[in-house]
């Protein structure tokens, strides 16, 4: 049963990534992408109606996790006190700044709120990178089953960790980059003109590089984490995950050369949900590693009670076929490039 | 306030409180956009539509607001009370997390075709539309509410190995009747709001000689639908609600009422200030027998004081849940007088040209939100000092590892931070308000600033 939870949580924040991934990846290009006020609200309806739900996905990963694994969310949201609290004021802004820009127009309101999308954006892929990268890494979890992680020590990887090290830093600007090439993908379906070429020539472009990290970030991550090698050599079928990712970025490439802007976007998703699940296979059954492995939080031991296991199964299944009802049906009735000219009701005047 | 324990309630007060701001209105608001685009629906007059779109306006920025300070709120409970998650997780991890799965999705999916949509779905698909939002929305308090029953009334659960508590039934939990009672008592609250704030800036309207038409219908709306939730919010709700403190948290009605020593025939205390050291209310203006009435049913009946308990189970912030509940009651009490005087005023066909009334509809505003912050006070402080009821006390339900100093540095981040929203918030809507709901009657080139992204 917790593997399975496990499984489902993962499931979850895969979807929290490919969704939320391109509208942050959006915002974190928007200054870029787009110069004039006419584009910039192009970026800015490409990703108006659905952010929030993609941001949904997030709290309702977070709930699924604290029912389901209790003691993982205790300790891992308290470890991760100072990081989580500066992800939560990034939300903040960057909701505020999606929902405020376009209600005045002045030479000092929509500038203040663009930048502050862009850079809310920008810093919160390199801090849900840095996550990432501290769960793979470990934590100085002790017998107590808590820790508490300051923002950086000495940036090594010793015992005395912080949240940032060169290698959750690295890993950090993996995940930036990913999701600027997502974002771009993204934007560069979802808009015309000039917005349109800008953001499929940066996605173009970022991608060399995301090729070159993820390579370096994957070799690196064989030695942080001996668990990932382990779990691969034991189970080779789990090579599967690597190889979506594997196809997934070359297909990016290969779309983009053909111009097909759709299954370019879709190829960057299977790139991430590749990327992610590699992840979570290599480091189960741990839930939360440790630095020293015999603190390791596992599926067994993080575990909630089996009857709220069992009845969460049946509802969960039933509120996520619900889920994906209402998002097929969203993003149908918002399929298509985004037009600028309208009202906020789609009405017209 | 150096204790790391103060601290980290203060945290969650502060932040809480602040969000609330957000769902009391969009949860009151969701249901008078139901009834505006019904109106529209069945009258087929385009003026109700446009009445809808503008408050549809105010709505999305209040849901925003609402959203972004919402996240806070779920991930403290793992950030500043991991001692509590780690315990009770397994239980209303369950109702937080359907929260996020049944009442956010839908919400939030639906508030975008709502707002974005209007054109694409027609006058029935967009009706929908707005019901969705509401039907999330008002799912999305009973799921809170029901983790925040569990909190004053655990049902449902064991006590497995290692502490840990977990879930015995699902139905309990779901259908605690604490839980119940408090969601009607909670949302009429938020009607209320909605209510209050539609009534206000329709007599802004009215007053100012702008929008007239407009101006009527929110009066109108306002003042029926809130009469209704106003009688509703005393009785049955507050009243049942009031009876189950005093079943099942005895220590908590007395500190409420202010009541120290156990009397038979107990006086319910309108004004007066606790003196929690000499264990006296001073200087009491008091109705005789009419506590141990309203609690029991006879005049004569005995209610426990506060000196029948050990102290170390009195709720530790005695003068602070006294006022709470006094100023919660009492001003329940005014949004009966000042709505059943508008309705009958509106009745008679007289409440457009009553510009005292309006004036008192419109400087009325900021009441409904004291009185639902008051409110949550009284439940929360009145819970004190436990965390769940008799089962964990607060002072253990801490992060082991989140010093004060951290605690405090996230709090004063939060103060900064909210009050550049609260400022922006009230900017924003009061310039809503200013534009007005005819879309012709704005600016040039206003409407199509705001579009895109609402």
């Amino acid at each position: 049963m917790g593997t399975i939870w496990f499984c489902l949580v993962a499931i979850m924040i895969a979807m929290y990534v490919l969704l939320d991934g391109f509208d942050l990846g959006a915002g974190a290009i928007h200054l870029f992408v787009a110069k004039t006020d006419e584009e910039r609200r192009q970026v800015l309806a490409s990703i108006g109606p659905v952010w929030d739900g993609n941001e949904v996905w997030l709290i309702a990963a977070g709930g699924t996790l604290y029912f389901a694994f209790p003691a993982l969310y205790a300790s891992g949201f308290s470890g991760f006190y100072l990081p989580l609290m500066i992800v939560l004021w990034l939300l903040i802004l960057r909701g505020a700044s999606i929902e405020f820009r376009n209600h005045i127009k002045s030479a000092v309101w929509d500038p203040l709120w663009d930048f502050l999308f862009c850079a809310s954006s920008l810093l919160l892929a390199v801090f849900f990178g840095a996550a990432l990268g501290n769960v793979v890494r470990g934590v100085p979890l002790d017998d107590s089953g808590y820790f508490f992680e300051p923002l950086w020590t000495n940036f090594r990887l010793g015992d005395e960790t912080g949240i940032l090290d060169w290698y959750t830093i690295l890993v950090g600007v993996l995940a930036l980059l990913a999701l600027v090439m997502h974002g771009g993908l993204w934007v560069q379906m979802k808009t015309s003109g000039a917005v349109n070429l800008r953001a499929g020539r940066l996605a173009g472009r970022v991608w060399w590089v995301v090729v070159g990290l993820t390579a370096v970030v994957t070799a690196v991550t064989f030695r942080v984490q001996p668990q990932v090698m382990e779990n691969f050599t034991t189970w080779p079928w789990g090579l599967i995950f690597p190889l979506l990712a594997v196809a997934g970025i070359a297909g990016v490439l290969f779309e983009l050369r053909k111009g097909d802007e759709r299954k370019a976007f879709l190829a960057s998703c299977a790139y991430l949900a590749g990327m992610l699940t590699s992840v979570v296979f290599g480091v189960y059954p741990m839930v939360l590693p440790a630095r020293n492995p015999v603190y390791s939080m596992t599926v067994t031991t993080a575990k909630a009670g089996a009857y709220g296991l069992r009845v969460g199964l049946v509802w969960w299944v039933l509120g996520m076929m619900l889920a994906a009802g209402y998002f097929i049906y969203v993003y149908r009735s918002f399929a298509g490039k985004v037009v600028v000219d309208k009202d906020s009701h789609g009405y017209g005047d | 306030m150096g204790q790391a324990v103060d601290v980290h309630r203060l945290h969650f007060a502060f932040t809480i409180t602040f969000h609330y701001i957000f769902p009391q209105l969009t949860m009151g608001l969701a249901l008078l956009l139901v009834y505006l685009k019904t109106k529209a629906l069945r009258t087929g007059d385009e003026h109700y539509n446009r009445a809808s779109r503008f408050w549809a306006r105010i709505f999305g920025i209040n849901f925003a607001l609402g959203v972004v300070t919402g996240i806070p709120m779920e991930f403290q409970f793992g950030t500043n009370w991991a001692a509590f998650s780690k315990a009770a997780g397994g239980v209303i991890g369950q109702t937080l997390a359907m929260e996020g799965v049944f009442s956010f999705f839908l919400e939030s999916s639906f508030l975008g075709l709502f707002l974005f949509g209007e054109k694409k779905l027609g006058r029935i698909g967009h009706w929908w539309a707005g019901f969705l939002v509401f039907l999330g929305s008002w799912l999305s308090g009973f799921f809170i509410v029901a983790t925040d029953a569990w909190m004053q009334h655990p049902v449902g659960y064991r006590l497995g190995a290692n502490g840990a508590i977990e879930l015995s039934s699902f139905w309990d939990l779901l259908l605690n009747k604490w839980a119940l009672w408090q969601y009607a008592h909670t949302m009429l609250g938020a009607v209320q709001t909605g209510c209050f704030v539609m009534a206000a800036v329709g007599a802004f309207y009215l007053l100012t000689e702008r929008d007239e038409a407009y101006g009527r219908t929110f009066v109108r709306a306002g003042v029926i639908v809130g009469t209704i939730a106003a009688l509703l919010q005393l009785f049955p709700t507050g009243d049942l609600q009031g009876k189950m403190v005093a079943d099942h948290q005895p220590p908590t009605l007395a500190a409420m009422e202010g009541l120290f020593e156990s009397q038979q025939g107990a006086p319910l205390a309108i004004l007066g200030q606790p003196d929690v050291q000499k264990r006296r209310l001073d200087n009491p203006l008091e109705v005789p027998n009419m506590l141990s009435f309203l609690t029991y049913r006879q005049w004569r009946a005995d209610v426990k004081g506060l000196s029948d308990f050990p102290q170390e189970e009195w709720p530790d912030q005695i003068p602070l849940l006294y006022y709470s509940y006094h100023v919660m009651v009492g001003l329940g009490t005014i949004f009966i007088a000042v709505m059943g005087l508008s309705a009958l005023l509106l009745w008679r066909g007289k409440l457009y040209d009553s510009r005292w009334m309006l004036w008192m509809l419109m400087l009325s505003v900021p009441l409904p939100y004291i009185a639902n912050t008051a409110g949550w006070m009284t439940a929360e402080l009145g819970r004190q000092p436990w965390l769940i009821y008799g089962l964990m006390r607060t002072v253990h339900g801490i992060s082991p590892r989140v010093v004060a100093g951290n605690a405090m540095f996230t709090l004063i981040g939060f103060m900064g931070l909210y009050t550049v929203l609260g400022i922006l918030w009230l900017f924003l809507v009061y310039r809503e308000i200013e534009l007005g709901p005819e879309p012709g009657t704005r600016p040039l080139g206003e409407d199509a600033a705001v579009l895109a992204a609402d």
